[in-house]
């Protein structure tokens, strides 16, 4: 690091001028150190309401059975795996921006990898409830291991999607969770430093006696490093194995071999979206406008405009291979989807997911901060829409047209899903309060090379191709936390 | 002798204190250990810190969870209870794979960070042996044990040279138990 400046046209990572180490320190650990205020309590007493409608309603769901919700007999599957896929699919950003990016050495990624991976952890919980709680009789949930013979019943079924899924899950969510915690530990350790009385202690137990010694903080890249190695394969798993689910049965509409890389993409795109939304805010709310830039909105919305792009071409190839494959059944259950009684359904996931993020190609929609947010959530409807589309659409045409149905969502349904976002909220809100939200250690890694205040001294030491520094100031524009003024001096 | 056990050297800038590792080392005063907020890239090589061999455990973990899975699913599928599925055979080994590579994962990741946190003495509830309290916060701290190197004054000066913005003398080895 010493006498290593990164070049002058890379934008700055950490903007501000008065940027220190302790500085970032209190940055970061003001809302967890604090009394929260009073944005934050209307939005954890909003989300505790939706987290007790959730209660409420997989209470009544365990009590009377799934009958509650609006299945039938042709579409067994309905809003519950809607739900679930939509979540996991959410759970993908965390580990991509943890794990894929620390490979690639996009150093944007430390400011916002912490609370990504808090939203993968909690989005992978409200996942798996979904799981539980459309099994019907959620209390034999253990049978989905691999035990020995002595209920009756066989050994589970190796050859099932089902069973994959059940092993891929619950590794995805316990090496995201070890994988956070470890990256957690040196940022528990701060505040247990600053801390006194029983919060220092309590944070003392959590950081498992974190000291930051050499030997320590070594181990630790090289354990970052091999965990960033596995979990990018791992990512890509779980939701190709959750395609899998559709994709190894013999139902028109899901039986296609174009679902895992398609599932993917459209949960890594479903993901930045979730990131966005609540970054977007917390940015806002918690004054971290130096450390989330419009750098780092800026390119997670390109990856938005990537993936969108490639679920939107995915959604053209499976239309036309419906066609091109001469399949009457899938052929129709295409023609069905856009045209049939769930139209208004396809081209909601359509103008959602592949016609409005094609508006970020705008640089001024791409910067602008109201935008982006009004489309993060644009997104994230049109990606609950299009697993609806895939599940209810494929199912309601049976075989046979006496058993052609419509599926009419309970209150129970809605409830669950509703009450399932205000878990979500729940669970984020109060990591908010209790943990950095920002890799601090991390972050401070770049204050000597990436920081605005940084490249401003190379600026000043003059050495520096003239082109190059009036493109990077440039490049500047975009932010709304730099003043320009200090610029037009030099 | 007196009773300092340890000189600290506090510094508010990494390059600084790298350069009062060199200048330590340069007289020959050994250093106890480094404590730092962020990671320090290129500084085990100074201290002679060994390269890691967690990532060899970590395969062999990796290998064991291969195994274990392909163990699991023959010994249940194929050997304890096979079932007819359409008349297909039991031993589907494609079907075997996602089990396999899931299990590789949670194997590596387990006994990786398992092994790591045995390592370097990390569990729940430990008591944090810190030095100095700023050492997570804003400032890299050098440790020179004094009983070893018995030139108080000279290690002062040469830690205030490197640019140390404050030097402690510790009669406590650790000040969090207090």
């Amino acid at each position: 690091m010493s006498g290593h400046n990164e070049s002058i046209l890379r934008e700055p990572l950490i903007t501000g001028n008065d940027i220190t180490y302790s500085k970032i320190t209190n940055d970061i650990l003001m809302p967890v150190e604090n009394k929260p205020n009073r944005a934050w309590w209307i939005g954890f007493i909003v989300s505790l309401m939706g987290a007790t409608l959730w209660l409420v309603a997989v209470s009544y769901t365990f009590w009377n059975g799934i009958g509650s919700w609006g299945l039938n007999k042709s579409v067994g599957w309905a809003w519950d795996i809607t739900g679930f896929v939509w979540w996991v699919g959410i759970g993908h950003a965390g580990t991509l921006i943890s794990a894929v990016l620390l490979l690639f050495r996009q150093n944007w990624r430390n400011s916002i990898n912490r609370s990504a991976e808090a939203m993968t952890i909690f989005a992978v919980i409200c996942a798996a409830t979904y799981v539980v709680s459309h099994m019907g009789r959620p209390w034999l949930a253990y049978w989905v291991l691999p035990l020995p013979n002595q209920f009756g019943s066989l050994w589970v079924n190796f050859n099932s999607p089902l069973v994959w899924d059940m092993f891929a899950i619950s590794t995805y969510f316990s090496v995201s969770l070890l994988f956070w915690y470890t990256g957690l530990l040196p940022d528990i350790a701060t505040i247990r430093d600053r801390a006194t009385g029983v919060r220092r202690r309590i944070y003392s137990i959590f950081s498992f006696g974190w000291s930051g010694n050499v030997k320590t903080w070594q181990r630790f890249e090289a354990v970052s490093l091999i965990l960033a190695g596995i979990s990018t394969p791992l990512v890509l798993s779980v939701h190709t194995i959750v395609s899998m689910d559709f994709a190894t049965s013999v139902i028109p509409g899901w039986h296609t071999t174009i679902f895992p890389p398609y599932f993917v993409a459209g949960a890594i795109f479903s993901g930045f979206a979730m990131v966005l939304t609540l970054l977007l805010v917390a940015r806002k709310v918690l004054g971290l406008e130096n450390y989330i830039t419009m750098f780092h909105i800026e390119s997670m919305n390109k990856i938005i405009i990537l993936t969108g792009s490639i679920v939107g071409v995915a959604y053209l190839t499976e239309f036309f291979i419906a066609w091109y494959s001469g399949s009457e059944y899938e052929a129709y259950a295409f023609v069905n989807r856009s045209t049939g009684p769930y139209w208004w359904a396809y081209w909601m996931m359509m103008t959602c997911n592949v016609i409005s993020p094609q508006l970020l190609w705008f640089k001024k929609i791409r910067l602008s901060i109201p935008a982006t947010w009004i489309l993060s959530i644009v997104v994230n409807i049109g990606m609950w829409f299009e697993r609806f589309v895939i599940i209810v659409t494929s199912l309601h045409r049976d075989y046979l047209p006496s058993s052609w149905v419509m599926f009419s969502p309970t209150w129970v349904d809605v409830s669950v899903f509703v009450g399932s976002i205000g878990v979500f909220f729940t669970l984020f809100l109060l990591f908010l309060r209790v943990l950095p939200s920002i890799a601090i250690a991390e972050v401070k890694l770049l204050l000597k090379s990436a920081s605005e205040q940084a490249k401003m001294e190379q600026i000043k030491d003059g050495h520096l191709n003239k082109v190059y520094v009036d493109e990077y100031v440039e490049s500047l524009e975009k932010f709304d936390s730099v003043k320009q003024e200090e610029y037009a001096k030099i | 002798m007196s009773n300092i056990k340890y000189i600290l050297g506090s510094f508010g800038d990494p390059d600084e204190m790298m350069h009062g590792i060199e200048q330590l080392q340069a007289n020959n005063i050994s250093i106890h250990d480094v404590y730092t907020p962020m990671p320090i890239h290129g500084i085990e090589a100074k201290l002679g810190v060994k390269r890691s061999r967690l990532d060899i455990f970590a395969f062999f973990c990796g290998i064991t969870g291969t195994m274990s899975a392909f163990a699991l699913i023959y010994l249940t599928s194929v050997v304890d209870w096979r079932n007819n599925i359409g008349g297909k055979p039991s031993f589907a080994l494609p079907d075997f794979i996602p089990i396999m590579f899931e299990l590789t994962i949670l194997f590596t990741a387990f006994g990786l960070v398992g092994s790591y946190y045995a390592s370097t003495h990390l569990f729940p509830g430990r008591a944090p042996r810190v030095m100095d309290l700023r050492a997570t916060d804003d400032r890299f701290v050098i440790a020179v044990d004094a009983q070893q190197n018995a030139d108080h004054t000279k290690i002062d000066g040469l830690l205030k040279d490197a640019g140390a913005l404050e030097v402690k003398h510790n009669e406590r080895k650790y000040i969090s138990y207090e």
